[in-house]
């Protein structure tokens, strides 16, 4: 993105390389950070097309498009590559971009092992994408990949799905140690934890999340492969293996998994809140042990995604308990973003529109998770359309939207050039409105008793799915507009000041705009 | 929370990395501890169904003959089984702490040997801990040559400490076809093999 | 069967009216028909209140700040960023009505867990993609299938009413006694859902789960498979009819009976004049819609039997096309429409008839043997 070279610096080689190696060997953050982006935003539109066919489908009653087998595998991709493939990736993205910056460091603490995080991904992705090409074709037992289904009756590509989910893993694994270190380790002179910005805070408990639960995820696909290939009877009952075993197993990551998925944007929003009321943040000591809580507390709690499998009447309690829990720290922190707002002096560019659609939006995702907490009432939503409104609701207009936001407020600093105001918030009211089409009707099409993972259904569902497919399709072509808009501020816009935003406050806004390759290779003070 | 910064330097990065490193590696062993965790688990306290291997039955077993437990049979075949398999006695009344016998009929009505082998599922799961086998057809694998039927026994004691408000346990068998395993281990048609499934 | 008919019209006018008020913008969930999905309901209502309440007060300071301290508009920011007394307030006042609701939401998950004290046990074993049921003290059992026309399905014909919840045959329980229910499954796992009742649970290959239901109205209930199970996992609905007792009583007789009966066809020896004969009866009710009565058939669509290839040729062939159709054609899989007796007749006939004249027979025990080698 920046070419401009760090004039004082003597140790390092001025500006970039030139051409393709540049991008291959690069140990920059800044670099490395834009490529996660760029692949998040591919991987992105990738699911969101195929989001599109499922939609089509499902725009009537009746097969018309695709055939069940074909419509399973979509809706298992999907999953995946959304979750693994875009949200993941635009996260740590940012978190290459924004840490070093935030703490005034001059680059992540392990370069070079940052380079092979990001190249891990593109080469485990081929392999996934690779497996629809496959005789017998995609894996199509859900991004869950419950067993048996996916072991015993599952397509000869499902090990090479294993596989290049062990790559991204890796990938994650090291991306996370990576962030601790440099949080840890490369903090600015005076910059104590409690003085870190929250985006900081977010990442670093990230990060632990990854660490713990990423190789649980690599330990329940390890032991598919070998009930697979290898005979064994992990989840086979005819072995003496149970296939819930693999539930709990997969769960135990999945649910910190969907925490990873949101707890970077909680800070992200929290800085972008604050800039645009121009008021400090509110309550910072409780954000960060709220964020803390909810990290701790996804560990015991995914037996929710559970409830109907037969767990005795102890261990429902305990999880419908545990889970209700989480909903205080949630709650504390929105009440912290909305006590910001109050009083304070609001502006509504970009990065603000999605920020507030972000805490309401996100909130009503949050009801609806409180409502599937109920373990009894969950017996009536599991596995129905409320349950794909609820984490859509949290995922899109939480995890995309957050992601949104943090590009607008940061992609002058990145690129030197303001975006296009007006085309932007084009941009977000299509998003708004299209996502807000797509996804509430899933609440009563769930409601009403319309099952998950069905590619045709009874004549009673047809008119919320046909809405919800209208609001899909155009929440799906709006994307293409958010690719035009930055395409069109990396090329040229009106000229970034060091501090476009007068609300913001932090070290990354001290450096020019564009950042230059080299930032803070001397550390500054923190008073 | 003022503390001194470290200095930024390879040894503190060493230092991460190593204990991110450890915890790697933890958490992933803990994933496979989660399987043995897991059984022990189901085995102290029953919430999977799962029955246990042989009870050695105490002589001192008290009969609650004030008391009665209605113990139902279903038998199912795994994928591809094809072999008939039911209950004799589709339901018994008996008294906590006496040892009971009853039996299942299973049929090879196929044109080869076969091997079967029977998985115990109990319901409600609060039960398990107190169902006891002394003798099952599920400890050991069935081979049964084509035309062969036979009937298996089971016998089984119902704990006196089984809770007030069970009066019902649901015991359930899922025959699956293990003949091409049996095979392979050199088993087909011999020896049955202890086989500690129950 | 006649007392059936009579109570199929009583209900059909019972249940028309619903059945066209049931809008297609339905948007809540159903209270049902039992005391578990009354309860569920309750506390759904319950809880989506007081989340409409707190983001009311929520999203009400929010917008008030939207509003009236815009910059634009002048408003000069404050300066507070903490205040230990409302923090404190919102942490505790939050817990506080997550107890109040946890209260109402265990006493009904105590009581959905109690399968003490049943009337009626049904087995039901979820196969990839339909549903067996087992009554299992009453020594009977049968598979219950989608039973939508593959056309309809595929748009050449207009979608009926139950269009993807309706099977061929429904399971039957008595209104008024508690019925329990213990589920597993044959391959993968399923989940047995009827909302009406509040009922899901899933069925695990393996291994036995239970759950129960006490239905206070007679009625037809459809429900669905909510566990991704394979290609056809939105395929398999539960359609369950509630009778009075008296009417249940005698519909497990008649089954009963009739069980028996198809137990001895079953196992007796058939000569190939009795399996023509049943087959005569069964290819006219099965097959002659497509195939013709007289085996000419509809080429291309629907082929000619007589004079076929696959029946005069191969038996295995034969056996398969019938039991498990041909995809991609409009043959169906008679597999599980059929009782074994009638697909052994069938074929038997279809081997025969016409002037097709093999000496072929097939018998009911070697079609259950060739399902049960699949």
């Amino acid at each position: 993105m920046s070419a401009v070279a760090d004039t004082h610096s003597q140790e390092h080689h001025h500006g970039p390389a030139k051409g393709i190696s540049r991008w291959l060997l690069t140990t920059n953050h800044k670099d490395i950070g834009s490529m996660y982006l760029m692949f998040s935003f591919a991987m992105f539109l990738l699911g969101g097309s195929m989001a599109m066919v499922i939609r089509a489908e499902l725009f009537q009653p009746g097969l018309q498009i695709v055939q069940p087998e074909f419509f399973n595998q979509m809706t298992t991709m999907h999953g995946l590559i959304m979750v693994f493939g875009a949200v993941m990736p635009a996260f740590v993205g940012l978190a290459n971009w924004m840490l070093p910056l935030m703490i005034g460091a001059p680059d992540m603490a392990l370069p070079r092992m940052n380079n092979w995080s990001f190249w891990l991904l593109p080469c485990a992705f081929l392999i996934l994408v690779s497996t629809l090409f496959m005789q017998g074709g995609a894996p199509n037992f859900g991004w869950t990949f419950y067993a048996p289904l996916s072991t015993t009756y599952g397509p000869p590509s499902t090990t090479f799905f294993i596989f290049a989910v062990h790559i991204m893993g890796v990938s994650s694994i090291m991306g996370a140690i990576n962030v601790i270190a440099t949080i840890l380790n490369m903090r600015a002179p005076g910059m104590t934890l409690m003085k870190m910005p929250l985006f900081v805070w977010t990442w670093l408990i990230t990060a632990f999340l990854l660490i713990a639960v990423m190789p649980v995820l690599a330990g329940v696909v390890t032991m598919m492969l070998m009930d697979i290939n290898f005979g064994t009877s992990f989840f086979d009952a005819s072995g003496g293996g149970d296939p819930v075993l693999f539930q709990h197993v997969f769960w135990f990551f999945g649910h910190p998994e969907v925490y990873i998925m949101i707890l970077p944007a909680f800070g992200a929003i929290s800085h972008i809140v604050a800039a645009f009321s121009r008021k400090p943040l509110f309550g910072y000591a409780s954000m960060v042990y709220a964020v803390g809580a909810i990290a701790l507390l996804s560990f015991v709690v995914w037996a929710h995604h559970m409830f109907t499998v037969g767990i005795p009447l102890a261990g429902q309690l305990f999880f419908m308990y545990a889970t209700m829990l989480i909903a205080v720290p949630t709650g504390v922190k929105v009440f912290n973003w909305v006590t910001t707002m109050f009083r304070g002096s609001l502006s509504f560019e970009a990065p603000m529109l999605f920020a507030v659609a972000f805490i309401i939006l996100f909130t009503i995702g949050g009801f609806s998770g409180l409502m599937l907490a109920i373990a009894p009432a969950d017996f009536q939503y599991h596995d129905t359309y409320f349950v794909v409104a609820h984490f859509h609701y949290v995922l899109v207009p939480g995890a995309i939207f957050g992601i949104f936001a943090s590009a607008y407020f940061w992609l002058p600093k990145w690129t030197g050039h303001m975006y296009d105001e007006t085309l932007a918030k084009t941009h977000f009211w299509l998003s708004f409105i299209g996502m807000n089409l797509a996804f509430f009707p899933m609440h009563f099409l769930g409601l009403a008793g319309m099952p998950r993972r069905i590619p045709d259904y009874a004549l009673q569902f047809a008119d919320f799915n046909m809405v919800s497919s209208i609001g899909a399709f155009m929440f799906g072509v709006s994307q293409l507009l958010f690719l035009f808009i930055v395409v069109k501020c990396v090329r040229g816009g009106e000229k970034a000041t060091a501090k476009p935003w007068d609300g913001a406050e932090g070290l990354e806004w001290t450096v020019p705009s564009p950042a230059p390759y080299h930032t803070f290779s001397t550390p500054p003070e923190v008073k | 929370m003022a503390e001194p910064q470290p200095q930024h330097g390879k040894r503190s990065n060493g230092r991460v990395i190593a204990w991110c490193m450890a915890g790697v590696v933890g958490m992933f062993a803990f994933g496979f501890a989660l399987v043995p965790l897991y059984d022990v688990f189901c085995e102290i306290t029953g919430i999977n169904g799962k029955t246990g291997g042989r009870y050695e039955a105490q002589v001192t077993n008290q009969v609650d003959a004030n008391r009665t437990v209605t113990v139902q049979f279903l038998a199912s075949n795994g994928p591809g089984m094809s072999w008939e398999f039911r209950p004799v006695t589709r339901s018994i009344k008996v008294h906590p702490g006496e040892p009971v016998t009853v039996n299942f009929y299973a049929e090879n009505g196929s044109d080869q040997a076969m091997v079967g082998q029977a998985v115990p599922s109990l319901s409600p799961a609060e039960g398990t801990l107190y169902f006891h086998k002394t003798e099952c057809f599920c400890f050991n694998q069935q081979p049964l040559e084509a035309g062969e039927s036979t009937e298996m026994p089971l016998v089984f004691i119902v704990d006196p400490e089984l809770p007030e408000h069970i009066t019902k346990l649901t015991l359930s068998y899922t025959l699956y076809d293990q003949s091409q395993k049996a095979e392979v281990s050199g088993a087909a048609g011999a020896a049955k093999t202890t086989n500690n499934n129950g | 069967m006649r007392v059936h008919a009579k109570r199929a019209v009583a209900l059909a006018a019972g249940l028309l009216s619903p059945a066209v008020v049931v809008a297609d913008w339905t948007m809540n969930m159903t209270p049902g028909v039992t005391g578990t999905s009354n309860q569920i309901f309750s506390l759904h209502m319950t809880i989506l209140w007081i989340c409409v309440a707190i983001g009311v007060v929520v999203f009400g300071v929010m917008f008030w700040s939207i509003f009236a301290h815009r910059k634009s508009q002048g408003a000069k920011p404050a300066n507070f960023h903490e205040n230990t007394v409302v923090e404190i307030l919102w942490t505790i006042i939050p817990f506080a009505i997550l107890v109040a609701m946890a209260i109402p939401a265990t006493a009904t998950l105590v009581e959905m867990y109690d399968t003490t004290e049943s009337e009626v046990d049904i087995k039901i074993t979820g196969y990839q993609w339909r549903w067996q049921y087992e009554y299992i003290n009453e020594d009977f059992g049968y598979f219950s299938s989608l039973s939508t026309p593959r056309d309809q399905i595929e748009n050449r014909q207009a979608k009926g009413e139950n269009y993807l919840l309706e099977v061929d045959n429904p399971l039957v329980i008595p209104v008024g006694k508690k019925v329990r229910f213990l589920l597993t499954a044959n391959d993968v796992i399923h989940s047995w859902w009827v909302p009406e009742f509040g009922v899901k649970k899933d069925a695990i290959p393996g291994f036995i789960n239970e759950t129960w239901t006490r239905v206070d109205e007679p009625g037809i209930y459809r429900g669905q498979c909510t566990e991704l199970c394979g290609k056809d996992h939105g395929f398999m609905p539960v359609v369950v009819e509630a009778v009075p007792e008296e009417e249940y009583n005698a519909w497990v007789a008649e089954q009963r009976e009739a069980a028996e009966k198809e137990r001895q066809l079953t196992q007796k020896d058939w000569t190939l004049e009795e399996l023509m004969e049943r087959g005569e009866k069964a290819y006219a009710t099965a097959c002659a819609a497509c195939h013709q009565a007289d085996g000419s058939g509809a080429p291309p669509a629907f082929p000619a039997l007589k004079g076929s290839p696959i029946a005069t040729g191969d038996m295995t062939a034969h056996i398969d096309i019938v039991v498990n159709g041909k995809s991609g054609t409009a043959m169906q899989a008679f597999g599980n429409q059929l009782s074994e007796v009638d697909l052994a007749a069938v074929i038997t006939y279809e081997r025969n008839a016409w002037g097709n004249n093999t000496g072929d027979m097939v018998t009911p025990k070697e079609i259950f043997d060739y399902k049960n080698q699949q």
